[in-house]
């Protein structure tokens, strides 16, 4: 088994590689017999609009998976200037349904496979709410701290897009970078260890990502043609909605992932537009509002789905549409 | 008689609901048993981050046997009757004896029912208990429909050293519970409470919550005496972290004495409101020292060094960002930040900060001239007293609106009343809360919570039963408590009156002054003026503490029950000078003759507010209105004398109804 420390070679510890760190949890989870996936390929603000999460959510289906996802938030730039906050960053995301009786358990352990040993930690659940009104999504549950810092959020899912979720799918995310600079002892997030090499061969976070956030900021905040993400906003809504439609009409094959694909992309251009400060408070929750009409859609649509459908029978099995 | 231990164990229950949630169970369980007939002894219940627990002494093994009789209908009654007794009694006719009652022949049901064993009750009301327990908030898991505030691992319930079973989803029911989640993660079995407690300690949980903040506060008061420093004991901090561990731990850590640039309250926010940690102070200098205390729950096998620095970590990150708003907000005046204020939405239907700091601004104009504070002065406070808002400081800790108004306007060289002014305008925030004595700060804070008030009665948003809102009751109390201890005199708005004079009685209350006095009082037309209020009622209170005033209430208010059932009786009103012509004894010439000739003095004394003066001079009536009940009979038989004696009664009661309504007054 990989996930023991002492067979892993220095290089490839979480506690002096980033890289590192996020196989341990793979590994971990993949030891466990989630699905390890990779990042969706679409901009996202967090690990929750990956269908994996946030569709497999919905209907009667177990399911466990995990992966690593980058996440796009364009109002978090700091042009590479500010220690830890970025506007392109890592969540690394699991995902259990139904949510296992021992998942506390199961998350401790997998804190100590990356560094953290709960004989030397203070880790702590602290309430935390969580709630998402582009995706009509709330959930019970914490924030994890570590010696007084937040590294993971913890929800127990209740509502996707309206609907119960039932059985309740357990899901876990790790603030990646944040965990490597406390196991790595760092201050500066751009100076991590990404590949666990020293001297020349040393990689470091800033060395991959400090030109993107410099890029990304200009772009996000200053450059990023409003009038063009508006109507690529509006072009997303329209395309989901045709795909909506098309899969509504008699006999229309259900076509519930391309039409959420649209909704990812609204929400990220309206994220765009957010930054670029051209959306006053009313519009933003109108827009917000728009965005999760698109989600609740696709829901509807995944609820009509082999894997969303509702149990039959009692049986734990989607009723077969062939 | 035995006891009955239940303890609900789960995932991390949020710190502010455990009171809440083991009070609960208490009083859920303990209506159970009530409901069942069964009484009992103390009762206890205890609640940690992950359980709530009720333990109950002295409750009988089983419910008490009923033997009750029911009378029905006489004997030979008709059928129907009959059976309609018979069905609702439960019983049939040959469960019934004929019994004779006062010479007539009944029907009589023997009800009998043998009492329940105590552990089937528990047993059969656990489920429901359980199921509709009030959380705040609560939700499901893994496959289940059980709703808990969070995933509930399992449930003690034993009673006289047994296990009581009884089925709720798959939650495994019966004597076991576990230690601490990191520190000692074993399962162990329990015959009683007792038991339950030392197997708990021994497994790093302090079941009792008050046991928790003694420990937090002695522990982290030792960890900064150790070092020659002084805890600042925040009670609602020590309360919060008690809910937070099961085995309370407290480490000192320190930051940079540069971050004690920033100021005070900053640094105690920061450290409390992020991170749960408690300030410190150095007593050479009687100032912040740049320590901190975080209460841990954990006994670490290194002492708790990787966790003290780990929260050294973050504190000091948090303060960098702390300094780091400091710095940039003192860069823009607090002048310039008055017009931003045009983009935050004070309230939906009253419009933006901006808005409302215009309004202020009038109001404070006019209040001026009731506090005499300087009116230049003031208006400058006024227009800038919301300007923090837009502040990154208050946008990231909003607890320190108002005092970070007054720290940048400090640090920008604002006139030091004025900067008074903007940190002290939303006090007094509650009952306890310090009155301002800046008089610039109480008006501001007079206009700011009148501005609200009438705002949100302008839109009709006034407060209903338990729900305030917008905390208008608060901003009531705040000018209630500015008028009186400041000795203000103004006139609440006629709008407002009604319910200034509820606030003004539950603060009255709280002071143990008679709420039928505040009655007495308000009673009386024109009473917008609260200070002059509070002395009226002050006066009438101090005098019917004296034999005097006592007598007098008595005989106040037997003249107008006479004079009230009269008029009901003759459908006219009394109300008028009784003629000096018509007197026939000389009592009632003598009560006449005393009213009429303090008539000048007491208008003089009102009107120069003298209530005390005034009261005692009524008191003088007192003799003049006790011979005359004693030796006058009010109803004579002559119509014209009886009526003028009505017409003195009402003379009694108009003069004194400058003062009070008597009649309002209680005994």
């Amino acid at each position: 088994m990989t996930s023991d420390p002492l067979v892993i070679p220095k290089h490839m510890q979480p506690e002096n590689s980033f890289q590192g760190m996020i196989m341990a949890l793979q590994s971990f989870w993949a030891d466990y017999g989630c699905a390890i996936l990779q990042p969706y390929d679409m901009e996202v603000g967090a690990g929750t609009f990956h269908p994996a999460t946030i569709m497999r959510a919905l209907g009667p289906k177990s399911w466990k998976a995990a992966y690593i996802q980058p996440s796009r938030r364009p109002s978090d730039g700091r042009y590479g200037e500010n220690p830890n906050r970025m506007q392109h960053f890592y969540q690394f995301q699991v995902v259990l349904k139904p949510s296992p009786k021992d998942i506390q358990e199961l998350y401790i352990k997998s804190l100590s496979v990356i560094g953290i040993d709960k004989a030397n930690h203070d880790i702590r659940f602290v309430e935390d709410d969580w709630e998402s009104p582009t995706l009509g999504a709330w959930g019970l549950g914490w924030e994890v701290w570590v010696d007084g810092m937040e590294v993971s959020q913890f929800t127990y899912f209740q509502q996707v897009a309206g609907y119960d979720c039932s059985p309740v799918t357990g899901e876990l995310t790790y603030g990646v970078e944040r965990l490597a600079m406390y196991v790595q002892g760092v201050d500066n997030v751009y100076d991590l260890n990404f590949n666990g090499r020293e001297g020349d061969d040393k990689i470091t976070y800033g060395d991959v990502f400090l030109q993107n956030e410099q890029e990304y900021s200009r772009y996000n905040f200053e450059i990023a043609n409003t009038e063009r993400l508006s109507q690529h906003f509006m072009d997303a809504e329209a395309e989901c909605q045709a795909i909506v439609d098309a899969c509504n009409a008699d006999d229309g094959y259900k076509m519930a992932l391309p039409a959420y694909d649209q909704c990812i992309k609204a929400s990220h251009l309206f994220n765009l537009l957010d930054a670029r400060g051209v959306i006053s408070v009313t519009e933003r929750q109108a827009y917000i509002g728009r965005v999760r009409a698109l989600a609740k859609k696709c829901a509807d649509l995944w609820m009509q789905t082999p894997l969303g459908m509702q149990v039959i029978d009692g049986s734990n099995k989607a009723e077969d549409l062939t | 008689m035995a006891e009955l231990f239940i303890e609900i164990f789960s995932e991390e229950i949020p710190a502010r609901m455990q009171n809440t949630a083991r009070k609960d169970l208490g009083r859920l369980v303990s209506q159970f048993l009530k409901d069942a007939g069964l009484k009992f002894g103390a009762l206890e219940t205890y609640a940690t981050p992950r359980r709530i627990c009720v333990k109950i002494d002295d409750v009988p093994c089983s419910t008490p046997d009923i033997k009750e009789q029911r009378k029905g209908p006489q004997v030979g009654a008709p059928e129907k009757a009959i059976h309609g007794f018979l069905r609702g009694a439960g019983v049939s006719l040959e469960q019934c004896e004929q019994q004779e009652i006062k010479g007539k022949l009944f029907h009589v049901a023997i009800i009998e029912k043998t009492g329940q064993l105590t552990a089937d009750v528990i047993a059969a009301a656990m489920p429901e208990m359980i199921r509709k327990f009030p959380w705040p908030k609560s939700m499901r898991w893994g496959a289940g429909s059980l709703r808990w505030v969070r995933p509930m691992q399992s449930i003690i319930c034993l009673f006289d050293e047994k296990i009581v079973p009884f089925e709720i989803e798959n939650i495994p029911v019966g004597n076991s519970s576990q230690g601490h989640l990191f520190m000692n993660n074993s399962r162990f079995d329990v015959v009683n409470f007792a038991e339950y407690k030392a197997k708990l300690f021994a497994l790093n949980v302090i079941l009792d919550g008050a046991e928790r903040e003694k420990i937090i506060l002695s522990a982290a008061t030792k960890a900064c005496a150790e070092q020659g420093l002084e805890l600042i004991a925040d009670p609602a901090l020590i309360a919060e972290t008690a809910g937070l561990v099961e085995w309370p731990v407290a480490l000192l850590g320190d930051f940079e004495q540069s971050f004690l640039d920033v100021p005070k309250r900053v640094i105690v926010e920061t450290i409390k409101g992020h991170q749960k940690c408690f300030s410190v102070i150095d007593p050479n200098t009687g100032k912040l020292s740049n320590h901190f205390v975080a209460i841990s729950n954990m006994l670490a096998k290194d002492g708790g060094k990787i966790i003290t620095h780990g929260n050294e970590k973050v504190i000091r990150a948090r303060l960098a960002d702390a300094k780091f708003f400091w710095d940039a907000d003192k860069k823009v005046k607090l002048e310039a930040r008055v017009e931003k204020l045009k983009d935050i939405t004070f309230h939906a239907k009253l419009g933006s900060q901006l808005k409302r700091v215009d309004s202020i601004l009038e109001l404070t104009e006019m209040l001026c001239e009731f506090t005499h504070a300087d009116l230049e002065k003031s208006l400058l406070a006024a227009r800038l007293c919301k300007a923090d808002l837009v502040t990154s400081m208050v946008g990231e800790l909003p607890e320190l609106q108002g005092y970070m108004g007054g720290q940048y306007a400090l640090a920008e060289g604002i006139d030091a009343d004025v900067a008074e002014a903007l940190a002290e305008h939303y006090a007094p925030q509650g009952p306890t809360d310090r009155v301002p004595e800046n008089l610039i700060s109480l008006t501001v804070s007079l206009a700011d919570k009148f501005n609200t008030l009438l705002g949100f009665w302008s839109i009709d948003e006034k407060p209903t039963g338990s729900k305030d809102p917008f905390a208008l009751r608060r901003a009531a109390l705040g000018i209630i408590r500015i008028v009186l201890e400041r000795k203000i005199r103004l006139d609440i708005p006629n709008d407002l009156l009604a319910f200034f004079i509820d606030r003004l009685k539950v603060y009255f209350k709280d002071q143990g002054i008679r709420h039928d006095l505040v009655d007495a009082i308000f009673a009386l037309s024109g009473q917008n003026d609260i200070l002059l209020a509070k002395n009226r009622v002050d006066a009438l209170s101090e005098f019917l503490a004296t034999e005097d005033g006592v007598n007098l209430l008595a005989g106040i208010k037997r003249a107008a029950n006479i004079l009230r059932i009269e008029e009901k009786k003759d459908g006219v009103s009394y109300k008028a000078i009784p003629k000096k012509s018509a007197y026939q004894l000389p009592e009632e010439q003598k009560l006449f003759a005393a009213i009429q000739g303090s008539e000048v003095e007491l208008n003089k004394l009102i009107k120069d507010e003298d209530f005390v003066g005034a009261m005692a001079l009524v008191a003088k009536w007192r003799t003049p209105i006790d011979n005359f009940f004693d030796n006058v009979k009010v109803n004579d038989d002559n119509a014209e004398i009886r009526k003028n004696r009505l017409h003195l009664l009402s003379y009694i009661t108009t003069s004194t109804a400058r003062l009070a309504d008597f009649r309002q007054i209680e005994g």
